[in-house]
Formats: structure tokens, C-alpha cells, sequence
């Protein structure tokens, strides 16, 4: 018996799956809505970004010293150039600012070998970094020792200010939130009371409340006729309020850790210290970084707000020369400068958190 | 085999150091005594200072005449009224803009989120490039370019820009049409809740009829058009009791409408795209914390897209959702504080800024308006604490 086949009609070849064409396809113009939202985006693109390009680089005027040398339509990097030096340093005097170099230098070396996964002897970085930097920082900052001159706190200013602010607030905030984490999931019950009224009053209340206190309160507490640098102030401020950040992110970290950890301590018996400090405590700050990371980008944002107590760093020394009259009307150009520096520093660093985060998650994912 | 001596096992007594209760004690106790030393001392300095300086301390000065002018006021307020009243009014300031942040913050937020998982590539990087442009640029520099940079270099009121002759944007604010109500339009509120309160009856109905039959009728699109149409209707039949006050060029400067300042569209807009970055990517990592097997088996039962998204993903991301999006909220109302900056009279700007200046009351007034913060930050979580104990997954 001979089977009537018939044979069925080839099928037409599949239309592009690789290449551009394709990939436009699928990715943008895969349907009616589809079509109409990229080209509404292309539209949006095009109409921000072409005049942003031509102000900024195409019809932008560069080098010159002062703001007659500004004649074309664009932006004036010129303001920038003049003022860079203040923008940077403050009004530290221009023969000792190698002294601030140094002192960034040295930091950016330090945090860059604890960033880096393979360099050795972290541990030992960790402590310089921690406790002997900020001593190294401060001789070489404020003067007074090994012949430097002493250069008063109120010349401070610009972005070194901003990196002050933030590096000595976190490197402060760091063992009293760790204190603080700690007394909050202990059993005491004053301790725990004390840690979470603590934690809770700073974490409710603005920042801008918390400088305007240690700025008008804080002479207040202290003896007669004792008086703290406007600086000190600041920083007193801002380590109280980013420790109870802080607290609340290490407590996030232990509470990461399996009660066996602690429980296998005990029964080794150690106590409580060396229960935290050799078992907990390292196994929970692997996984603390990206927080304390992000608190850190947080913090270093925050840090534009004593312009308003009367420190000038990065935002604030910026607002001044705006309202200087040989440099009126450039402000677009000063916030831009502004925003790309602290964008430059948050960005990475929050990339790096990611990096973190994507380095310590095992878990299933799609 | 060694035979286990009768006498009773003595266990000796651990020194005082050693046991840990009598240690926890004495720890505590000395906490004790050190806070307390500590508080007692910053009395016993701010007493001293305090009559160094010739300032009695209370809060009788509330009463005083404050004597400066305000910008804007959600209450009267003139320059006789008291120090109790600036702080209501500032109050009222930080409170109104706080919560028109929060509501635009929302709704940018979920956009652009929901935006950064669109399958369209360019949408997708959109949404990316906004999140990492403003949540990494500090807020007071993003207030500071709203107001100064842009707001403070509009045209003046002779040549401000206009949306069709009756929205005026210019260096002195936003002018808006105001709307007058005359006799009769109590009569849309009423259709507008008997509206509302048959469509929630409708919804009651529908549920039932639905869990009885297996049929159920399209209630949200039923419910819009309640909501919306029947307070439509009534508005049409009763002839369009509301007249518009549209500002109107007068000299140098507009009349009559709604006037918002510039100062509360800087910090308002500033607050709402900062926040909003943020509140973005946590809607974008709660939609993604839900596996995707809750997808795949929603696909699987053959649920369209829409149901989908309505029925299996939003209520499980929620919950992921919204713990950290309260403390962006919080986050957003502490920092409406920065109005000071531009000089928006907020609560931080006319209560510890200028009063705190005449004054010198300086203990009483940051107390207050620390006091204020805490009690807005205690109020809004303990909401969203309810809120989540009702959305959260209940296991056993």
C-alpha cells in the first residue's frame, strides 16, 4: 500500500534574530505602545541633550582669567579655572597645601589596598586606616607639631572640608555605633533602653537640627569659658547622628549571623568580648560593607549642610563665589561643577558597594 | 568503676567578678550613674551659662510678639501675632510641603521603577540614568540649582511665561487660578461620597457574587466611573457652580488666584525627583525579590499580563516594599528642613532660625522642634508598621 504524502509547503526563513535590525526590534520597537515610547524617549533625549552638549562643550569658553574672556553663548568654565584652587582647598594657605595633598594622598592609598581584593594584610591596613591615619591626618592638617605652622580650622574649606567632614564622622561613628548595635540586642534591659532611646532620637530627627544644636546648644553644656572651634562642633553633630545610623547597620550585619556562631563560641567557653570580637563581629562585617558604604555615600552628601551652621566646604564655598561680584550670573555652571564632583565620589562608591553586594550574594538567582 | 561519692557536689560560690547576673548589675548600675553624672553636669553648666548670659529659661516667650512677616501662611498671620503662632505656622509649612513631596515622590518613583524593568531598552536606561543622576548629587545642591539657578532667573512678571493666559510662571512665584464656589456646590462633595460609598457596596456585591457564581464584573473600571461621573453629573446639572479667579497682570505684579512661592517650588520639586530616585530603586528590587516562579506559575494557570501584575506580583512585592519606602518618607519630611536654606519658612527656618534669633531661647526651641520630628517620625512608622502587619505574608 503506497501512502498518498504530501509534502507540506517549506516555511518562510525566520526573520532576523541577531544583528541590529533585530535588536531594535525586540527591544524597541516590539509593539504599537512600544514604538510610541521610544520614540517619545528618542524625542526627549534629543531635546535635553543636544542644547546640554552645545552649552557645555561646543559654545563653552574655557581658558581666560576673568569673566570678559566668557563671550560666547555657553558656559563659562572660565569661573571654574579662577577658582579651582578655593574650590579644592578652602583658604589653606597656597604654600602649604602639599600638606593636604599628602594627607589625601596617603588616604586614597590606604582605602584603595583595603578596596582591592587581592592585596595582603587587610587586617593590618584596617588598623592603620582606623586609628593611627586620623592622627597622622591631624598633625599634618592643623600643624603644631614637627615644625609645621598651624593653620586655624576656619581656613579650611572646599572639597577638603567635605572630605573631613565625612571621613572623620565615619571613622568616629564606626566604634559607637558598634557599641551602640551591640548594646541593643543585649539582654540588659538598661543598656538596651539606653541604645535604643540613643539610636532612635538621632535616627528621628534632621541633620540640619542636629548642627544647629551642637552650633547654638552645645557652648551651652560646656563650663564657662570653655569654647570649642565651629569645626569641632560640626563634627561632634555629625558623629552623633551617623552613629546611630551606624548602629543600625552593624545591628543589621549581626543579626545576619546564626545564633550557633555565638552559641559554638560559649561553649568553647569564651566570653562575651571575645565572642564578639573574634567570632561574630569579623563574620558580620563582610556582609556590613555594602551598608556602611551606603551610609557612608549618604554622609558625604549630608555633609553639604554645614553651610548652613557657616563652614564653607564643596557646596558652600561654591555658593559664596557665586555671590561674587565679578562672577555674577555663572551659577548654572558652579552647581554643575559641584554636582559632578559629589556625583563622581557617590557614584563610585555606590558602585562599588553593588560590586560588594553582587560579591557577597550566593544565593539562586535569575 | 569509680563509685560516686554521697556527699553533695559543692559547687564553690564564683567570685563577685564571675558571675555574670551580679556583673550585668553592676554594669548596668554604673551605666547608670554615668549617664546621670554626665546629664548632671550639662545641667549644672547650662544653668551657669544661662545666668551668665541674663536668659530665663520656659516658655513664656511663645506668648511674646514675634514681630516679622512670614511669606506664606496656611493660617492668618500677621507680624503682631506670637511666637506660639510662628511655630504653627511653620508647622503647617514644613507639613504641607512634606506631604506634596511624599505624594509626587510616589508617584515618580513607581513610574520610573516600574520604568527600569520595561522590556524597551531605551525606557529602561532612562529610568537607570535618572536614578544614578539625582540619587548621587546632594539635596541641598539639587535645591540650590531649582531655586537659584533656574527659579531665581525666570522673567519678571511683565514678561512671565504663560500656559494659556491662566497659569503664570515668574522670578515671584507660580500664580494659579483659584476656584470660588458659589451657592450649590455642597451638592458635589455629597455625589462624590455617596459615589464613593456605592462603589465600595458595588465592590462588597461583586466579591460575593463572584465567590457564589465564578462570574464577576469589571469593578475597578465600574467604580471609576461612579467616582468620577455621578459628581460630573451633578456638577453639569447644576449649572457649573464654580467660577475661576484667574491671575491677572496689575502693575507689577499678578492678582488674584493662588500664589505658590518660589521657594516651595524649589524644595518641593528637589524633595520629590530626590526621593523619588530612591524610592525607584526600591520598587524596582521589590519587584524582582519575587521569584520568578510566582510569574512562571501565574503564566502556567494562563492569567493574562495585567492579572498577573495585579493579582501575584504587587501584593508580594509590597511587602518587600514597603519598610524601606516609610523610612524614604521619613527621610523626605526630615529633610523639607532644608528649606532654611532658601529661606522657605518651614518650621526650621522661622522657629529655630529667626525666632531662635530674637529670642535666644535656644533650648527651649530646638527641643520643640526636635520634639516635632520625633513625634511626625513615631506617628508615620507606627502607621506604616499597621499598614505592613496587614500586607505581611502570615506563616502559621
Amino acid at each position: 500500500m503506497i501512502h498518498n504524502r504530501t509534502v507540506i509547503e517549506a516555511r518562510p526563513a525566520p526573520t532576523h534574530t541577531i544583528g541590529p535590525v533585530a535588536w531594535l526590534r525586540a527591544n524597541l520597537f516590539s509593539g504599537p505602545i512600544n514604538t510610541i515610547l521610544s520614540l517619545a524617549a528618542i524625542y526627549l533625549l534629543v531635546s535635553l541633550l543636544v542644547p546640554t552638549i552645545q552649552w557645555a562643550f561646543i559654545d563653552a569658553d574655557w581658558v581666560g582669567t576673568s569673566r570678559d574672556d566668557c563671550s560666547r553663548e555657553g558656559a563659562c568654565w572660565v569661573f571654574i579655572n579662577a577658582r579651582i584652587g578655593q574650590f579644592i582647598y578652602g583658604l589653606y594657605p597656597r604654600h602649604e597645601i602639599w600638606r593636604v595633598n599628602v594627607t589625601f594622598g596617603l588616604f586614597a592609598v590606604l582605602i584603595a589596598w583595603l578596596a582591592i581584593p587581592r592585596l595582603p594584610l587587610k587586617r593590618w591596613v584596617a588598623v592603620a586606616t582606623l586609628v593611627v591615619f586620623p592622627f597622622v591626618a591631624f598633625a599634618l592638617l592643623y600643624g603644631g607639631r614637627f615644625g609645621l605652622p598651624v593653620v586655624e580650622t576656619h581656613r579650611w574649606g572646599g572639597l577638603m572640608l567635605t572630605l573631613v567632614l565625612a571621613v572623620v564622622g565615619m571613622v568616629a561613628a564606626l566604634p559607637i555605633g558598634t557599641l551602640l548595635a551591640l548594646g541593643r540586642r543585649s539582654k540588659m534591659p538598661i543598656v538596651k533602653s539606653f541604645s535604643v532611646i540613643f539610636i532612635e532620637f538621632w535616627r528621628g530627627v534632621p541633620l540640619i537640627t542636629v548642627l544647629f544644636m551642637a552650633s547654638v546648644m552645645l557652648p551651652l553644656f560646656l563650663p564657662t569659658g570653655m569654647n570649642v572651634d565651629r569645626l569641632v562642633r560640626a563634627l561632634i553633630g555629625i558623629t552623633l547622628f551617623q552613629s546611630a545610623y551606624m548602629a543600625e547597620v552593624i545591628r543589621g550585619g549581626l543579626q545576619a549571623i546564626p545564633r550557633g556562631q555565638e552559641e559554638a563560641a560559649a561553649a568553647l567557653g569564651m566570653g562575651y568580648w571575645k565572642r564578639m570580637g573574634l567570632i561574630v563581629l569579623p563574620q558580620a562585617l563582610k556582609m556590613m560593607i555594602p551598608g556602611i558604604v551606603n551610609t557612608f555615600i549618604s554622609l558625604f552628601k549630608d555633609t553639604t549642610l554645614v553651610m548652613i551652621i557657616g563652614l564653607f566646604d564643596l557646596l558652600g564655598i561654591v555658593q559664596a563665589a557665586l555671590s561674587d561680584s565679578r562672577w555674577l550670573g555663572f551659577s548654572v555652571e558652579g552647581y554643575a561643577f559641584a554636582a559632578l564632583v559629589f556625583w563622581i565620589f557617590c557614584f563610585s562608591m555606590s558602585r562599588y558597594s553593588q560590586y560588594l553586594e553582587r560579591k557577597l550574594h550566593t544565593g539562586h538567582k535569575r | 568503676m569509680s563509685v560516686p561519692s554521697k556527699a553533695p557536689l559543692r559547687r564553690p560560690k564564683p567570685p563577685f567578678w564571675r558571675d555574670p547576673a551580679k556583673r550585668a548589675l553592676t554594669f548596668q548600675i554604673l551605666l547608670m550613674i554615668g549617664v546621670a553624672i554626665f546629664l548632671l553636669g550639662i545641667v549644672n553648666n547650662t544653668q551657669d551659662n544661662l545666668a551668665a548670659r541674663g536668659i530665663t529659661t520656659g516658655f513664656g516667650f511663645l506668648t511674646n510678639t514675634a514681630g516679622f512677616g512670614i511669606v506664606q501662611s496656611l493660617i492668618d498671620y500677621s507680624s503682631e501675632s506670637s511666637y506660639g503662632r510662628t511655630f504653627l505656622v511653620g508647622l503647617l509649612n514644613t507639613l504641607i510641603v512634606s506631604a506634596l513631596g511624599v505624594l509626587a515622590a510616589t508617584i515618580i518613583g513607581f513610574v520610573v521603577g516600574i520604568a527600569r524593568l520595561s522590556p524597551n531598552w531605551l525606557i529602561a536606561r532612562l529610568a537607570t540614568c535618572y536614578i544614578e543622576i539625582f540619587r548621587n548629587i546632594p539635596l541641598l545642591l539639587q535645591i540650590f540649582f531649582w531655586y537659584f539657578a533656574v527659579l531665581r532667573t525666570m522673567p519678571s512678571a511683565r514678561e512671565s511665561m504663560s500656559l494659556g493666559e491662566v497659569i503664570f510662571l515668574n522670578v515671584r512665584g507660580l500664580y494659579l487660578p483659584e476656584p470660588q464656589f458659589l451657592s450649590g456646590f455642597g451638592l458635589i462633595p455629597a455625589a462624590f461620597v455617596i459615589a464613593v460609598v456605592a462603589s465600595i457596596a458595588f465592590a462588597l456585591w461583586n466579591k460575593r457574587r463572584q465567590e457564589a457564581t465564578g462570574k464577576r464584573l469589571p469593578a475597578g473600571w465600574i467604580s471609576l466611573a461612579l467616582i468620577l461621573g455621578l459628581p460630573l453629573l451633578v456638577l453639569l446639572v447644576t449649572g457649573v457652580p464654580v467660577t475661576w479667579d484667574v491671575p491677572a497682570l496689575s502693575g507689577f505684579n499678578f492678582r488674584g488666584g493662588i500664589t505658590v512661592i518660589p521657594e516651595f517650588l524649589a524644595l518641593w520639586l528637589a524633595l520629590s525627583i530626590y526621593t523619588a530616585s530612591f524610592i525607584a530603586e526600591i520598587v524596582r528590587s521589590g519587584i524582582q525579590a519575587i521569584s520568578h516562579g510566582q510569574t512562571e506559575a501565574a503564566q502556567a494557570l494562563s492569567l493574562p499580563q495585567g492579572l498577573i501584575l495585579r493579582l501575584v506580583i504587587v501584593p508580594q512585592a509590597m511587602r518587600v516594599i514597603i519598610p524601606p519606602l516609610t523610612s524614604q518618607y521619613l527621610n523626605l519630611i526630615k529633610n523639607s528642613s532644608l528649606a532654611t536654606a532658601i529661606g522657605y519658612p518651614d518650621l526650621v527656618s522661622v522657629f529655630a532660625g529667626t525666632t531662635l534669633n530674637q529670642t535666644g531661647q535656644a533650648i527651649e526651641v530646638i527641643a520643640m522642634t526636635m520634639a516635632v520630628y520625633l513625634t511626625i517620625s513615631l506617628l508615620v512608622s507606627t502607621f506604616m508598621n499597621w499598614f505592613n502587619a496587614r500586607v505581611a505574608l502570615v506563616e502559621r
